[in-house]
């Protein structure tokens, strides 16, 4: 397919279905984006998204398997570049700043926009050893002390403390699912990232450990920006106050979760939320 | 009759019992098929008539060939014995060896036995008789044996045999005794080393094999010459061994590491493409190759390059030798680590740069830490090629056993020894060639070790991650 | 609350140094790469420069009286007759004719050494096929000696004061003279690709070694494949979980891993010392390379049947296939192009194998070539290994060529299993 039918066909999809309803965007935002596309080589796996996510929102990204849910989420700390294939065109911008710009600086970036991923992921390392790898690498902290101090603040936060304070030395592999996705929620907030990007987060998890996650995430709303994609409607009800559908790599309809939940304007949303298809 | 004739026989038989086999049940089958023409499932549950031809042939084969094998193996003492006996009955005694005895009178021929001692012939003629009586024998017992089975098979072939599953049983054996052939070599090997170290060590102490330091297994001509005695200390061996194996590790671990690292993390898919092949030429380059590059090319740069700053550096230096074999190992250890590292999952890496770490962290805290098991499986391999390299030592590395840890000079190494010991004209017994044997065996164990322990290592790596 | 400002400014700083860390560490990564290269450069250039003037030959034309009478033999004569002949008197008349002048026997020596050892044979051969050259003067070329050879290739320096130079100053004017002439000359040199060895190194050849290494090859690949094959479908598709299959698969993995030289004393034990089989002969080299290369080849194996998809086993054995039938029928033949790259690697590697052969005794001086497997031969790498070791100076460049033609062998066997690799390479 050449270039010029590939837009055509674009913008005859765009004319279907219009361009996102709901409200995208919002003052205050954190993160901006706007007229996202995404190219894995030829195969275009986002089309002209743009959405705001606000200072201290839990926004949530549902949508049917594949319609590039993750992919934009990976955008935002530019995850994606790990892909060679990977392209990302339009404007994303974190405090008016372009994520993508010659000179914004990834490393950088990733330790302002913290990720947690959909399989637990911890370091072949102590639990200790885990949470400290990031202000380690970072220079955050000056001395054993502080580091110490730090490790347990975000152990806390992250609701483990009180289940490993006696084996901080243990293997982090050694842990249960649940504990070892808090362990890596404690290892990202220990650098304290401005915005947490979840992906799936409990989705390995059995439903205790999804709940206490899900209060986790309530909880660190507080000081956190945070953007996590679910496949599970009733996880992005608890948690989000606002909520973006995706489908086919298309930003369909943005709102407050309530909103989109109980009152979905457009079709495709409600057929997805009354469970037609996903 | 000559070996090939029986077989050729016994392979005629076969063919011949396959061919009755599948005769005898083929009317059944096609009247069988006839009566279920109406119902084409029905067939299904008859088998092809050419298994019971293979399980005919199978039966007059096998056997034969079994009974074939151990005359084989058992007729050569039988006959010695005979004609031990025969000598001893009458009065023929011998003043040389008696395998080389032995050996005389099998390679005498039968034209020109003109001018040969009398008593020697005699027994040449005994042995001539021996002989046809046991190859007659042998025609008679396995012709005779495979005829009795094929009848015998023949007349066990009806409809109702379960003739592929035989069959089938019989080509599983089959295979399962091609896979033992491994085990055989490693006892074929371990009990080759045994033997001769075991009658190595009756003449030299073990203890002064294992730890004296004096190695000169050259016997002066003339028993009042200095070192008339040859001394076995293998120690200079091991040392010189373990020097250059490091020398060479030194080399190729870090090279072999970074190099993985780089291919399998930075590279373009281009560069990846184009420098994997390159490295596997290096790795299939013969070792004589590099063997005679060290000694021609290598070492005479190393000797100008240390008289240059005032090192005397010897000829056949352990650095010139080590460096060229630590080249040789790179592709290996390179090949081990990217094994080993993209076998770490991507989550791990993703991990890492979602917290902001750059590549290089991600790769010297993460991945390295996290496939070190691996990496240290990779190493003890590579250790053990190291230590089990024979050419380019032999060329390149000298053969005088010093025993020093200073790679300038020239150190000789295990591998290096043995090639000296065996390649000469060596009678067969003497202590010199028994102790290439014992080298070969303390070898062997050395290599053993450290693969059991590698591979064993790197198989509960890739466990864990799969 | 957090400040995330401070932390921002905190990571930017540690970044300069990170990067700079990062850059040194990438550079290294290159650097490895670029040793190994630089190293295998080198060594190919080397052994290439090194090899070159092997290729070439030096002649010298010289007017031969094959005088009758002299030799005894005329064009009736049989072969043995023709053989017994002193065909060194022809030659060394041709070079006295030529240069009358020379009388002194240290100077006769020099000149007769002018052409090398081989020429009466190679007159000998010459007047077998064409016995009409009996009786007449002809002009005939002659393989140089191996000094002369090195001179005219500039191996020799002439401009080097006599003391330090190998040919002396009386030889030199009796080459220049030669040359002058236009009786010395230049031409490719067949005879290495068709010789036998020898002990002077110009008319020393690879054919022998060729074929050994063939023969050896033939004896390896007959006895490898099928045992190979065997064990690695019994191992993939047939063997139980078991100790015993556990013990054989640590028995296997353990052997690719035993050094070659072993293998070399497992051969010299069992089959020289305990079966009696010929010494040097290519079917005990065969027998040793097959056992040392068939690890390599059931890895390989298993491997390739290891990637056969279930699907379509499951399609065989769901059509009521037995086991068997599956396994020979369906997986045998999608694994089989995986399973011949396999073997031509470990035939590869076979061809290369020096040290096993040596405790064989393959390693003696044979200048027959072999015509069977039992013949005794030596094979390439150990030529090489002799060659190397000889102290002729003439032997360096023929050394440098056989490893030429041993690389070639190499690289066409890698290029015909890659070929393979490309041509069969199926995406399941």
């Amino acid at each position: 397919m050449s270039n010029q039918t590939d837009k055509a066909t674009l913008a005859s999809m765009h004319a279907d279905h219009g361009t996102t309803v709901g409200q995208p965007f919002c003052d205050n935002a954190k993160l901006s984006t706007r007229n996202v596309d995404v190219y894995y080589a030829d195969n275009q796996a986002i089309h002209d998204v743009s959405l705001d996510i606000g200072r201290n929102e839990v926004i949530a990204l549902i949508g049917p398997s594949g319609c590039g849910k993750s992919t934009y989420l990976r955008c935002l700390n530019r995850m994606n570049d790990t892909i060679d294939i990977c392209k990302v065109t339009g404007q994303l911008l974190l405090d008016g700043q372009n994520i993508y710009a010659k000179n914004q600086d990834p490393v950088l970036l990733r330790a302002r926009v913290g990720m947690v991923f959909q399989k637990p992921n911890p370091f072949p390392k102590s639990i200790y050893d885990n949470v400290a790898y990031g202000p380690r690498i970072h220079g955050l902290t000056s001395n054993k002390a502080e580091l110490d101090d730090l490790v347990e603040e975000s152990l806390i936060k992250a609701g483990l403390f009180k289940e490993v304070k006696d084996r901080l030395e243990a293997p982090g592999t050694g842990l249960s699912g649940g504990q070892q996705q808090r362990l890596c929620i404690a290892r990202t907030i220990a650098v304290q990232p401005e915005v947490i990007l979840m992906d799936e987060p409990a989705s390995a998890l059995d439903p205790i450990a999804t709940a206490i996650i899900e209060e986790l995430i309530s909880e660190l709303r507080k000081n956190y920006t945070i953007v996590i994609v679910t496949h599970s409607m009733q996880q992005a009800a608890r948690v989000s106050q606002r909520t973006a559908y995706f489908h086919l790599g298309k930003l369909i309809e943005v709102g407050e979760t309530n909103q989109i939940f109980t009152n979905p304007k457009h079709e495709l949303t409600e057929k997805y939320i009354t469970g037609r298809f996903g | 009759m000559t070996i090939s004739a029986i077989l050729f026989l016994l392979v005629l038989l076969a063919a011949f019992s396959f061919f009755m086999g599948r005769q005898k049940v083929h009317a059944v089958y096609l009247k069988q098929r006839q009566n279920s023409d109406l119902d084409v499932r029905l067939r299904v549950k008859f088998t092809l008539p050419k298994y019971f031809g293979y399980v005919a042939a199978l039966w007059s084969l096998v056997p034969a060939l079994l009974v074939l094998m151990v005359i084989e193996i058992v007729d050569e003492p039988i006959i010695t014995k005979q004609l031990t006996n025969y000598m001893v009955q009458s009065n023929i005694n011998i003043e040389e060896n008696f395998d080389l005895y032995l050996n005389e009178i099998q390679n005498l021929d039968v034209n020109h036995i003109e001018g040969i001692d009398p008593a020697k012939v005699k027994v040449f003629e005994k042995f001539s008789d021996l002989n046809s009586i046991a190859s007659t024998a042998k025609s008679v017992v396995v012709l005779a044996l495979a005829i009795l089975m094929t009848v015998f098979g023949l007349k066990k072939i009806t409809v109702d045999l379960p003739a592929r599953q035989y069959f089938e049983k019989a080509i599983e054996i089959i295979l399962l005794l091609a896979a033992s052939i491994a085990v055989l070599t490693t006892v074929g090997i371990v009990l080759s080393v045994l033997f001769e170290s075991i009658r190595f060590f009756g003449e030299i102490p073990v203890v002064d094999f294992m730890f004296g330091t004096q190695w000169s297994p050259q016997t002066a001509i003339r028993p009042d010459q200095v070192g008339s005695s040859a001394t076995f200390g293998a120690v200079p061996l091991f040392i010189g061994t373990m020097l250059i194996s490091f020398v060479a590790l030194v080399v190729a671990v870090p090279l072999g590491l970074m190099s993985a690292i780089f291919l399998s993390e930075y590279a373009s898919s281009k560069f990846r493409s184009f420098a994997k092949p390159v490295l596997e030429i290096l790795a299939g380059i013969p070792t004589v190759v590099y063997g005679f590059f060290a000694a021609l090319t290598v070492a005479p740069f190393i000797r100008q390059l240390g008289e240059s700053v005032g090192l005397s550096v010897a000829s056949e230096s352990a650095l010139a030798a080590g460096l060229v074999m630590g080249i040789m190992i790179i592709p290996f250890v390179s090949s081990l680590a990217d094994d080993v590292i993209s076998a770490v999952p991507q989550s791990m890496r993703e991990g890492s740069l979602g917290l902001g770490a750059t590549k290089s962290e991600t790769i010297i805290k993460v991945l390295i830490p996290a496939a070190l098991p691996g990496i240290v499986g990779g190493v003890l391999l590579a250790a053990s090629r190291a230590i089990g390299e024979t050419m380019i030592v032999v060329m390149a590395a000298g053969l005088a056993a010093n025993l020093t840890v200073n790679p300038l000079n020239a150190v000789t190494t295990v591998t290096v020894q043995i090639v000296t010991l065996l390649t000469g004209d060596q009678e067969f017994d003497s202590a010199k060639t028994l102790a290439a044997f014992a080298l070969g065996l303390m070898l062997f164990l050395t290599t053993l070790v450290l693969n059991v322990i590698a591979l064993y290592v790197v198989r509960k790596y890739r466990e864990q991650y799969d | 609350m957090i400040n995330h400002n401070s932390i921002t400014q905190k990571v930017e700083r540690s970044l300069k140094k990170r990067y700079l860390k990062e850059k040194l560490f990438k550079a290294m990564g290159f650097a490895s790469v670029s040793v190994a290269f630089l190293f295998l450069l080198i060594l190919v250039s080397d052994i290439t420069i090194k090899a070159l003037p092997a290729f070439v030959q030096t002649q010298i034309t010289l007017e031969i009286e094959l005088n009758t009478e002299k030799l005894g033999i005329n064009q009736n004569s049989t072969t043995v007759e023709i053989k017994q002949a002193d065909f060194r008197a022809s030659i060394r008349d041709a070079l006295r004719k030529q240069f009358p002048d020379v009388k002194k026997r240290t100077q006769k020596k020099d000149l007769y050494s002018l052409v090398s050892i081989g020429a009466e044979y190679q007159l000998r051969d010459l007047v077998l096929e064409n016995r009409a050259y009996l009786g007449t003067t002809k002009k005939l070329s002659f393989i140089a000696d191996d000094d002369v050879d090195a001179l005219v290739k500039g191996v020799i320096d002439r401009k080097v004061e006599e003391s330090a130079r190998r040919i002396k100053n009386f030889k030199l004017g009796l080459i220049e003279d030669l040359e002058k002439n236009g009786q010395i000359e230049k031409t490719f040199n067949w005879s290495f690709f068709s010789n036998g060895d020898s002990r002077e190194p110009e008319i020393a050849g690879i054919k022998g070694a060729v074929m050994g290494s063939l023969y050896t090859l033939l004896v390896t690949l007959l006895m490898t494949f099928p045992v190979a094959v065997a064990a690695a479908i019994y191992l993939e598709e047939f063997a139980p979980k078991n100790r015993m299959v556990d013990f054989i698969e640590i028995n296997i993995n353990n052997l690719a891993a035993v050094p070659s030289i072993v293998f070399g004393l497992l051969g010299l034990a069992v089959f020289i010392n305990f079966f009696e089989l010929p010494r040097s002969a290519p079917i005990v080299g065969g027998i040793v390379l097959s056992l040392m290369t068939l690890p390599t080849i059931i890895i390989a194996s298993r491997s390739a049947i290891k990637a056969v998809p279930p699907s379509l086993r499951e399609a065989a054995l769901g059509l009521g296939a037995s086991k068997m039938q599956t396994v020979f029928h369906h997986v045998f033949p999608a694994a089989l192009p995986g399973i011949l790259t396999g073997t031509i690697i470990g035939m590869a590697q076979a061809l290369g194998e020096t040290a096993p052969l040596l405790m064989i005794g393959m390693v003696a001086f044979i200048v027959d070539i072999p015509q069977s497997v039992a013949d005794p031969a030596t094979v390439l790498p150990i030529q090489v290994y002799l060659w190397a070791d000889s102290p002729e100076r003439g032997f360096l460049e023929k050394t440098s060529a056989a490893i030429l033609v041993l690389i070639c062998f190499l690289i066409a066997m890698n290029a015909i299993a890659i070929y393979l690799r490309k041509k069969f390479e199926k995406k399941w």
